[in-house]
């Protein structure tokens, strides 16, 4: 839209959902300004942040005033005022109502289940905190779970996760598989299917990609150095 | 006219498509199932939805699942009223943004109280260890807190002066525990006036008329087959006490 003021995002790269925020403005170039938040500092529980969110979480949207939280909400808004390509989130009915699907499925299913193996693995240790190696088993059996819904439901008899290119379901997707791998964890590596899924999803986002997940890269190399 | 409905309205998201579907007089085949009874295991069920939960539905040939998508897919094909899910994009961002923060909040905190305080106790006969509830009544107090300070605020209903998607979908949830036994509204002013409200708004027979499984859920977790849940009871107990 022209003469359209640039938005705001408050990220941190470490998030999975501020990674699928970033990538999304970056490759339909809109014009966007970012405010990074720590997450490891607390930057997000400063009293400034709370009157921004009072749910202290991160990706939070400013579109010159309009303020907005949750990832999937965001992204829709976005893909919705903006002259984005229709594969993003679709306007046929029937489309859209695959992508809406998978974002609804996606919050207690693919998110819960990487981030919990992410976290007993990469971040309680590094806090210092007690593991629970029986809670670690269990987040990888259930990860394991979700793999294969994604690979027999939403990759039965397509490319992507919703059809036959890639939208807004395919982005948080791959931003949430990609967190286990702060450990050197593939949890891809014996799934031909969801290896060539991300392989698609990564060349269609090309440079995006691969400048979001840096932090993801540099602690694979930090975590895996200690070994 | 062919679209099918499938629900069981013990399931709160199952409630809310329920009611957002008689409201606006949409025209569906209910196709009533048993969750407790494991339908949603059955061959015949994985043709329907592979997700192998509840709702979903079947319009013509056109299989859909997940509560929140099914009424955004029946807002669009039915044209129901712009006020359940405004075409105004920051109206209807904000009705995403709630639809969003309830999976992992209200949702999962309001229907543990479901299992800690009757089904589990009761139906299995299990007890649930005092830390694991006290924590359990502290998260569903906290996204209570969060949902007053936020959501609500001093607006009549989450988006503004008219019910949307936001708060058919958060009432349900809230109502969980209630059918437990436990009064959410007790010291709670602000949400039961909205509670009152949103009833009110859907039609106070339509909103008891769905709940009826759930404010009689003491009585017949009395009388429930305690054989007929067995198969249930390994995978709750890892789900929620592991």
């Amino acid at each position: 839209m022209a003469g359209r003021q640039a938005v705001k995002v408050y990220l941190d790269l470490l998030s999975q959902p501020c990674r699928a925020l970033l990538i999304f403005l970056k490759h339909n170039k809109i014009p966007h300004t970012v405010e990074l938040i720590a997450l490891r500092k607390g930057q997000q529980k400063t009293p400034e942040f709370t009157k921004l969110n009072p749910m202290q979480k991160v990706p939070v949207l400013d579109d010159n005033g309009f303020v907005l939280t949750e990832s999937d909400a965001i992204l829709k808004y976005l893909a919705t005022t903006y002259n984005v390509p229709d594969h993003w989130y679709p306007k046929l009915p029937e489309k859209r109502a695959r992508v809406d699907e998978y974002t609804a499925w996606h919050h207690v299913n693919t998110r819960m289940h990487a981030s919990t193996v992410f976290l007993q693995e990469v971040i309680f240790p590094m806090m210092g905190q007690p593991t629970n190696p029986a809670k670690f088993e269990k987040a990888l059996a259930d990860l394991n779970g979700t793999l294969d819904m994604l690979e027999n439901m939403f990759l039965k008899r397509q490319p992507f996760l919703c059809g036959d290119e890639i939208s807004l379901a395919d982005l948080l997707a791959v931003c949430e598989l990609m967190q286990p791998l702060c450990s050197g964890r593939d949890i891809l590596k014996d799934r031909p299917k969801l290896l060539s899924w991300r392989s698609r999803v990564q060349s269609a986002l090309s440079d995006s990609f691969d400048e979001a997940h840096s932090v993801v890269y540099q602690i694979r190399e930090k975590f895996t150095a200690k070994l | 006219m062919s679209l099918e409905i499938y629900l069981d309205l013990f399931s709160q998201p199952c409630r809310s498509v329920y009611m957002f579907a008689k409201k606006n007089d949409i025209q569906f085949d209910y196709k009533k199932i048993s969750l407790f009874e494991g339908y949603q295991y059955s061959e015949e069920y994985g043709k329907i939805n592979l997700l192998r939960k509840a709702p979903a539905i079947k319009d013509g040939d056109f299989c859909l699942a997940e509560s929140v998508a099914i009424m955004l897919y029946l807002t669009e094909k039915f044209h129901t009223p712009d006020h359940w899910y405004p075409a105004d994009l920051q109206k209807r961002a904000r009705v995403n943004e709630y639809l969003s923060w309830q999976h992992s909040t209200i949702r999962p905190h309001g229907s543990k109280m479901m299992w800690f305080k009757l089904l589990i106790p009761k139906a299995f006969g299990t007890e649930i260890p005092k830390e694991k509830m006290d924590n359990a009544v502290e998260d569903l107090n906290s996204s209570l807190n969060l949902f007053e300070e936020k959501f609500l605020q001093d607006r009549p209903f989450i988006v503004g002066d008219q019910i949307s998607l936001a708060d058919l979908v958060a009432i349900v949830e809230i109502m969980q525990p209630v059918g437990a036994g436990m009064d959410v509204f007790e010291n709670r002013p602000k949400l039961k006036a909205w509670k009152d409200r949103v009833r009110a708004e859907i039609g106070a027979e339509l909103f008891d008329e769905a709940h009826q499984a759930i404010f009689y859920a003491q009585e017949a977790v009395k009388t429930m087959d305690p054989e007929k849940i067995e198969h249930f009871k390994p995978k709750i107990l890892r789900y929620f006490l592991s």
